[in-house]
């Protein structure tokens, strides 16, 4: 490692410390002033009665602070349960608005120090470790060494990153309160974009983005000299940063709700809800835009783009969940279990969660026509348990936090709605296939071993077979790594896509085939 | 040699016949599962003392340089042959009574056989050189080599590689790969001379070298010296030049690994004689893979095939032999691959390293030097004869069906977009490679077209 990277990696550390260690500092002093501006009029009146305790309180952390908070809050609506009323329990969840609030001191005080010398910095100095990556060596594949990395091959810092990935999504989903000190640090950016303070999804939204971006360079510097993989990263980090990232902000500054426009259902799972038709229809044209654009994706651009490109048009091109994968998740790309009962246990998952998905999406409809005859509010229970089970705990805290445990694709496998509808249109009427050269396949392995899909590549190859597999999202990664040139991603016609020769070419031997 | 006559059934085909199959290698296994296709009844046992499982030899490699592990390398999971009821038995075979059919294991009880198909695969060559039993000395062929090289290589300041061969710049690659700087001794002018002509070989010398590999060309072994405890500390070349090194990697080439069978009844010469359906002289014993030797070779062939590919087609068609009718072998023409550090090297139809009148070649080399392509041909009719890609990835079946129908190599080159199986988005040579054969025979030849189905196509049509 040259001197340059080991500084790189020394500054990066050293900031990420930093931003942990933000966690535990600044202080959190909630007023009465604070509190009533912060929470609804019903609310104000039970909630300075029961936090009395701690207004005017000065608390040395978030972590305080929020115990406190959630402690007061929860005998509060635990009393009212015990007696019954239902109506005074308070299910707004105050804690990270208020901790935002009450928020003074250092960390409230260096927003933009802070964040320059953790994110900035911290960026940097990833980039510092990746720029000179492969310099002066020839364009190849750069796998030495890899199933001995301990990073890389389940070790320890590679169990060390899952757990905190991990933890970092659960205080994000649940307990945000947490990591306001984190939200603060964004705060220039947010209102330089939209005007308004960072939420804890704003925080996520940068970090996110940014982590495309850096590992996009890392990207670029690791398959040199490849232009499908160049071409395919530039795209992706293209997606985040704009339609992802900046479009959404622009369009809250124009009073249009948060949209992120590539996102399509059922990946959008909320899209037909009550609250998200309703915010998008009650924006005016523009927001009737949004409503039908997001329509047209699913019914023409999917099965159309699919047909034409297959299944990577959106998964490794565009899919922000595709493009932390294929960015950030590229060194643990060979964790993906390529066993057979892997590939059976994807299929009883993913496409029940789609069914599932679809008939929520449909009673949710069926019910809004109706007028809520139908179900009554009893659809919104459904939504909560599927934001919290696969919006959250499976897309997110599984999905990336499991990175260096399981590979980078666990979501889009085995719980991405989206992917199991494209993956049938892929499957079943597409151009799209990895062609299999004749007989040249080695059976080395070195395709199945780093297909993220976890599909065993070479299990076709060297039956000199083309893969047509529902899962494949076209990464292109098998055809890099193939020491003979044996695979190549193509769109060409229907017919003859699906072979099934049973001697490979080369072989005269046998004339009589069957 | 004459052929012995193939009679229409040439081995036992009673239902239930006890298959044994000696070696667990891509010919070994491709046969035992083709006959599992075909014969659900035969009571199929593969042996090998070298791994439980199959795995692919050709990635031993990746297990060195960290790509892979070795559980990667297996092409089947290991459930794959109890449910195809494929009976593998992990041991050494000691030796064979051909009269008893019986074979007697190292460890486990003797087994008898109906069939038995000796694929035993190669070992690598060693020409007496003195000191050639030190420690850090070796080959690599098995999965054991692997393991050995892996600790040989433990404590390594400096290696040598001997033979300008494909082993030989694998095993330069792997030791780089944990930066061990390697001198790679080769006997002839150039890198794999005997096969590649001198352009090529030129190019992946080129490459070498800015891998950092110190080539010595026309460098042969003389002696390897002894650091005093068994171990070696250096090599000798024949201009008397010394050379301090920690490991010595030999691989000058392959032999049949056939000490098993030596000395029996079974006839040998270099590798198992064996007849066009792979039968030795024994009835029901059979030899395919890099053990057999051929007796008639195949026109144009080596009667003794060391590659991957063919030991796959041995397996394909011994199999057919045996459990449907006999066939004999005749592989269509010619292709192989490598990859020598970056550059991945395709072959198909046959390309001599030298060549003279009639025969004539078409050389073009990208400006960059890491990509090329040779298509060798009869420079009366212009019949192609084989073609040679550096750097560059061609499509089996385009050439596969050129050779097989004698396209001329104007018929080939007008096309060549078709052969084309690089990743989308590569930079194309097609034309330029159509523009440099035109200047070198004065032929103005266009290239076809062809016709595009994307979806943009419907949009300017």
């Amino acid at each position: 490692m040259k001197a340059i990277q080991k500084l790189g990696l020394g500054i990066f550390l050293l900031a990420l410390l930093l931003f942990n260690a933000l966690l535990f500092m600044g202080q959190f002093r909630l007023t009465e002033a604070q509190l009533q501006e912060s929470v609804k009029q019903e609310h104000v009146e039970v909630l300075r009665q029961e936090l009395q305790p701690m207004l005017g309180e000065t608390y040395s952390s978030s972590f305080s602070f929020a115990t406190d908070f959630n402690r007061l809050l929860d005998n509060y609506n635990e009393e009212q349960q015990r007696s019954q009323q239902w109506d005074r329990v308070i299910w707004d969840d105050y804690a990270f608005a208020l901790a935002r609030v009450a928020s003074q001191g250092f960390v409230e005080n260096n927003k933009l120090l802070l964040l320059f010398l953790t994110i900035i910095v911290g960026a940097a100095g990833a980039l510092l470790y990746i720029l000179p990556q492969y310099r002066g060596e020839p364009a190849g594949v750069k796998n030495n060494g890899v199933m001995f990395s301990s990073n890389k091959s389940r070790g320890v810092v590679g169990i060390t990153i899952g757990v905190y990935l991990t933890a970092i999504y659960v205080l994000l989903y649940w307990y945000p309160e947490y990591i306001v000190n984190w939200a603060l640090l964004v705060d220039p950016l947010s209102y330089t974009l939209s005007g308004g303070p960072a939420s804890q999804w704003f925080l996520y939204g940068t970090i996110y983005t940014l982590a495309i971006l850096v590992m996009g360079v890392r990207m670029f510097r690791k398959y040199k000299g490849n232009n499908y993989q160049l071409l395919r990263t530039a795209s992706v980090m293209f997606f985040q940063l704009s339609f992802a990232f900046l479009i959404p902000e622009i369009l809250v500054v124009l009073n249009l709700p948060w949209y992120d426009l590539k996102n399509i259902w059922p990946l959008d799972y909320d899209f037909f809800f009550e609250y998200s038709v309703a915010s998008m229809l009650g924006s005016g044209s523009a927001g009737l835009f949004l409503f039908i654009w997001g329509i047209l994706l699913i019914i023409v651009a999917v099965p159309l783009f699919t047909y034409f490109y297959g299944k990577r048009w959106y998964c490794s091109w565009v899919c922000g969940c595709g493009g932390l994968a294929e960015t950030a998740g590229d060194p643990y790309r060979h964790l993906s279990d390529k066993s057979l009962k892997a590939w059976k246990v994807e299929r009883w998952m993913v496409y029940p969660i789609l069914v599932i998905i679809t008939v929520i999406t449909l009673l949710t409809i069926a019910n809004y026509f109706t007028e809520f005859a139908l179900l009554k509010q009893s659809t919104d229970m459904l939504h909560q348990w599927y934001g919290f089970l696969i919006g959250a705990a499976f897309a997110g805290v599984v999905g990336v936090g499991f990175y260096p445990l399981m590979g980078n694709r666990v979501w889009c496998r085995f719980g991405c709605p989206l992917a199991a509808y494209i993956g049938i249109v892929q499957r079943y009427k597409s151009r799209f296939r990895i062609t299999t050269n004749g007989g040249q396949c080695i059976s080395c392995g070195n395709c199945s071993t780093y297909c993220e899909m976890g599909i065993d590549v070479r299990w076709y190859a060297q039956r000199g077979q083309n893969i047509v597999r529902a899962s494949c999202v076209g990464c292109g990664i098998c055809a890099s790594v193939c020491p003979r040139g044996v695979l190549k991603l193509e769109n060409g016609p229907e017919q003859g896509r699906i072979t099934d020769i049973p001697f490979l070419t080369g072989n005269e031997s046998i004339k009589v085939l069957n | 040699m004459r052929e012995p006559h193939a009679t229409g059934d040439f081995c036992i085909r009673t239902p239930g016949r006890r298959i044994v199959i000696i070696g667990n290698g891509i010919s070994g296994i491709t046969c035992a599962r083709h006959i599992r296709k075909r014969d659900s009844e035969a009571h199929i046992t593969i042996i090998s003392g070298e791994t439980e499982h199959f795995f692919s030899r050709t990635a031993l490699m990746y297990i060195f340089m960290g790509h892979m592990t070795y559980a990667h390398t297996k092409p089947y999971e290991d459930w794959f042959w109890e449910k195809n009821r494929l009976h593998l038995v992990h041991d050494w075979v000691t030796s064979i009574n051909f009269e008893q059919k019986e074979l007697q294991l190292q460890q486990q009880e003797p087994l008898t056989y109906d069939i038995l198909i000796l694929a035993l695969g190669s070992k690598p060559n060693k020409f007496d050189w003195p000191g050639q039993g030190l420690q850090g000395v070796q080959g690599l062929y098995s999965y054991q080599d692997l393991q050995m090289m892996n600790d040989n290589t433990a404590n390594c300041q400096h290696a040598v590689v001997v033979g300008g061969g494909l082993i030989g710049v694998e095993m330069t690659e792997m030791l780089l790969s944990r930066n061990i700087p390697v001198a790679f001794l080769v006997r002839e002018e150039g890198f794999w001379r005997s096969i590649l002509p001198k352009e090529e070989s030129d190019l992946v010398m080129r490459h070498l070298r800015e891998h950092h590999v110190d080539l010595r060309l026309n460098t042969e072994l003389k002696e390897i010296r002894d650091d005093g405890t068994g171990r070696v500390s250096a090599v000798v070349t024949t201009a008397g030049e010394e050379i301090s090194c920690q490991f010595v990697g030999l691989a000058v080439g392959v032999q049949p690994n056939i000490d098993l069978v030596r000395n029996t009844e079974l006839v040998v010469n270099r590798g198992i004689l064996v007849d066009q359906h792979f039968a030795t002289n024994i009835p029901n014993v059979f030899a395919i893979g890099d053990c057999a030797e051929y007796r008639v070779p195949v026109p144009q062939r080596q009667s003794i095939e060391q590659v991957w590919y063919t030991g796959r087609m041995h397996g394909e068609t011994l199999a057919h032999s045996l459990t449907h009718q006999p066939v004999k072998y005749n592989p269509g023409p010619w292709f192989n691959s490598a990859k020598f550090f970056d550059i991945e090297y395709q072959t198909y139809g046959m390309v001599p390293n030298r060549w003279k009148q009639p025969v004539d070649s078409f050389y073009w080399e990208h400006a960059d030097g890491i990509i090329a392509f040779r298509a060798v041909f009869n420079g009366e009719d212009k019949r192609l004869h084989g073609v040679n890609g550096l750097g560059l990835r061609l499509r089996h079946e385009f050439f596969d069906q050129a050779l097989r129908e004698n396209w001329t190599v104007e018929q080939v080159l007008v096309k060549l977009d078709q052969a084309n199986f690089d990743p989308e988005f590569s930079d194309r040579h097609h034309r330029e490679m159509l523009q440099a054969y035109n200047e070198q025979f004065g032929t103005n030849l266009e290239p076809e077209k062809k016709e595009k189905k994307g979806l943009l196509s419907y949009f300017w049509r």
